[in-house]
């Protein structure tokens, strides 16, 4: 897959903090590059700096030093604005508790990203957004509200909404963290499914067992990559979900 | 983003906060409402002022003798006799003057059969109804005619006609004394009640005033000159045209005082007015006060739906939403609430002094301009107080914000 297109490439990214005037290094010196169609899964225990690397990845913060190119584009030089339209056009978020708005539908909630693009009338905003309720498979509840759906179905709603602005890449933050064991298996033959189509996948977590479903891992120790191996045969979540017991009491 | 989108995110976000939106709106609501209400009472009292005074004529002038000092001494008004009939005649022709008739009056009892009752008769022309709007009731008024041959007739108004006809009879073309001199009555004057000072405007007498100078109080001057402008924007100008005639035909020096006095109704109304216009003001401060207060409510509310919804915030920053927007919908919400509580407010302000009107009997008047003012100031304190939590709520981190718990 190296041959593809370079979506994604930083180069001896730093980020220090000021904590109570201590300087804190969360990112020394992180370089790699993320091509078109992978399925990459960012791996680090709490303090390897995962956390702050996604927010640098989805154009949130900016890192102290270093190179960041999303789409072949500088980000550091942008401003704010221009990152923001940046994370609506490139970029889709998933998170772990969710966010979608509450007491709202789950095609309002999709439609969400859109409405910060004014390039997109109310009628295409509406296609693109059943369209992508559909991929995830929940075409049959575009009109249920978030507090009435599961925490599958929120997640997968969640996901519509990365998906629906059609990103470059889709940045996961321990979307399987709030879901039980075989949510959290549907959720993952979800991203499966969607690296199949040829989506770009980043996905960040602390669970070590995810990364045989990616198709390479980055694993992450005190700002620092310790480890960057491709899996040329991931694991099917597909089976594995199958392979669950069943549900029988 | 688009002006549609952001109403339909901010309307949705009021929608989910129905009772705690309508709340923050209520002040302003009550804001909106008294200054409505408030401005409207003081106009209907500052309008039934101005009526009144214009029912006593508004734009009346009224030209006395005085400050006459003969060897020294100041003489008494009533033993001047500066102006003369000629005076009048010269006024008639001004052309700011609607109406002019000199005055001479006497005080003394009036007879019929049993009955006498002391009055003042005042000697007038048929002008001098026009300028105090006086209106004759029954019989006539008398005419030039009368004028011209001192005709020995009288007007009587309402309280002299209770008196010396108890029984209710029509005095109409009865013949009345006053003193020595029978008067034939030929009308009876509409009642005006008592005026603003609390003077009975019906205990009077009018006749010709040629009548009473020659027949009555044998003098070859009069006593005054009652005129009205043509309107009441003109009778400043109207009083400079007299005071120069009357000071040309007098041969008053350049440095001398005048030996007449004028005066109009318009101090009054001015004073009047002056009252009137420090009561509305006090009336809107009040009123002011409370839409301040609604501002703040709406302020204070915008923060806590702000810290409320700090991931919301996060999340819509996260999938692309840029400072402008996150402060547009905040602020648009703030002026949402505020701008649907000035319309509420509007039309509880115009309930609120139809109610007064109706019952307290208070006149009300509703200006236009308070209505659109209102409207104005709500739409400035919904931006201005939520401007700041728009911006505060602009100004998160999105990083923090979407881990917000």
């Amino acid at each position: 897959m190296s041959n593809d297109k370079e979506i994604i490439r930083v180069e001896k990214l730093r980020r220090e903090f000021i904590v109570g005037g201590e300087k804190v290094k969360a990112l020394r010196g992180v370089s790699f590059s993320i091509y078109e169609g992978e399925f990459v899964t960012i791996m680090g225990t709490s303090g390897s700096g995962k956390s702050t690397l996604l927010n640098i990845l989805g154009c949130l913060d900016t890192p102290t030093s270093g190179e960041y190119l999303l789409d072949g584009v500088s980000v550091q030089t942008m401003s704010k604005n221009q990152r923001a339209i940046t994370r609506n056009r490139k970029i889709g978020f998933v998170f772990q508790n969710y966010n979608l708005l509450p007491k709202t539908t789950a095609i309002e909630n999709v439609e969400l990203p859109l409405l910060y693009n004014s390039a997109v009338n109310a009628r295409e905003r509406r296609e693109k957004a059943i369209a992508a309720l559909e991929a995830v498979e929940l075409g049959s509840r575009l009109n249920h509200k978030s507090n009435q759906m599961s925490g599958g179905q929120q997640q997968r709603v969640a996901i519509a909404r990365a998906l629906v602005n059609d990103p470059v890449i889709i940045l996961a933050d321990e979307a399987t963290g709030n879901l039980d064991t075989r949510t959290s298996f549907s959720i993952l033959m979800l991203f499966q499914e969607l690296h199949a189509k040829g989506r770009t996948i980043i996905f960040v977590t602390h669970n070590p067992e995810l990364a045989e479903y990616s198709s390479r891992n980055i694993v992450l120790r005190d700002g620092k990559v310790v480890s960057d191996t491709a899996n040329p045969h991931p694991a099917s979540a597909k089976e594995a979900f199958e392979n669950l017991p069943k549900d029988n009491d | 983003m688009n002006i549609a989108n952001l109403l339909k995110i901010a309307l949705k976000a009021l929608n989910n906060n129905k009772l705690r939106c309508f709340l923050t709106m209520l002040g302003i609501i009550i804001g909106v409402a008294s200054v409505i209400t408030m401005l409207a009472i003081g106009q209907g009292s500052k309008n039934s002022i101005k009526e009144q005074i214009s029912e006593m004529g508004s734009n009346m002038i009224m030209i006395h003798p005085g400050n006459m000092q003969r060897g020294g001494v100041r003489q008494s008004a009533d033993d001047m006799q500066t102006l003369e009939v000629s005076d009048y005649e010269a006024l008639q022709q001004l052309p700011g003057i609607a109406a002019i008739s000199p005055s001479v009056n006497s005080n003394g009892q009036l007879v019929i059969g049993n009955n006498n009752y002391p009055s003042s008769i005042y000697g007038i022309t048929p002008d001098y109804l026009d300028i105090r709007k006086l209106k004759v009731k029954d019989g006539s008024m008398f005419t030039e005619q009368d004028i011209k041959s001192a005709a020995k007739v009288c007007i009587l108004g309402k309280t002299v006609v209770d008196n010396l006809f108890p029984n209710g009879d029509d005095p109409v073309g009865r013949v009345i004394r006053f003193g020595k001199i029978p008067l034939t009555v030929i009308g009876v004057l509409e009642s005006k009640g008592t005026n603003s000072m609390g003077q009975d405007q019906d205990d009077v007498v009018l006749a010709p005033y040629t009548t009473v100078m020659k027949r009555i109080l044998a003098i070859d001057y009069i006593q005054g000159i009652f005129a009205s402008a043509t309107d009441e924007d003109r009778t400043e100008a109207t009083i400079e045209a007299i005071t120069e005639v009357l000071r040309t035909r007098h041969k008053i020096k350049e440095d001398a005082d005048n030996d007449f006095e004028i005066r109009s109704q318009q101090e009054l109304s001015e004073m009047m007015n002056s009252t009137s216009d420090m009561m509305t003001v006090l009336l809107a401060c009040i009123a002011g006060i409370s839409l301040l207060v609604g501002g703040i409510g709406i302020m204070n509310i915008m923060y806590v739906s702000v810290t409320e919804r700090t991931r919301e915030i996060g999340l819509r920053m996260s999938i692309g939403a840029r400072g402008i927007d996150i402060l547009s919908q905040f602020l648009i919400e703030a002026v949402i609430i505020s701008v649907s509580g000035g319309v509420i407010g509007i039309f509880v302000g115009v309930l609120a002094s139809w109610l007064v009107n109706i019952i307290a009997h208070w006149p009300v008047y509703i200006q236009p301009y308070s209505v659109v003012l209102s409207f104005a100031v709500c739409t400035i304190t919904g931006i201005f107080f939520g401007w700041y939590p728009a911006q505060k709520a602009a100004n998160l981190d999105p990083i923090e914000a979407i881990r917000y718990e």
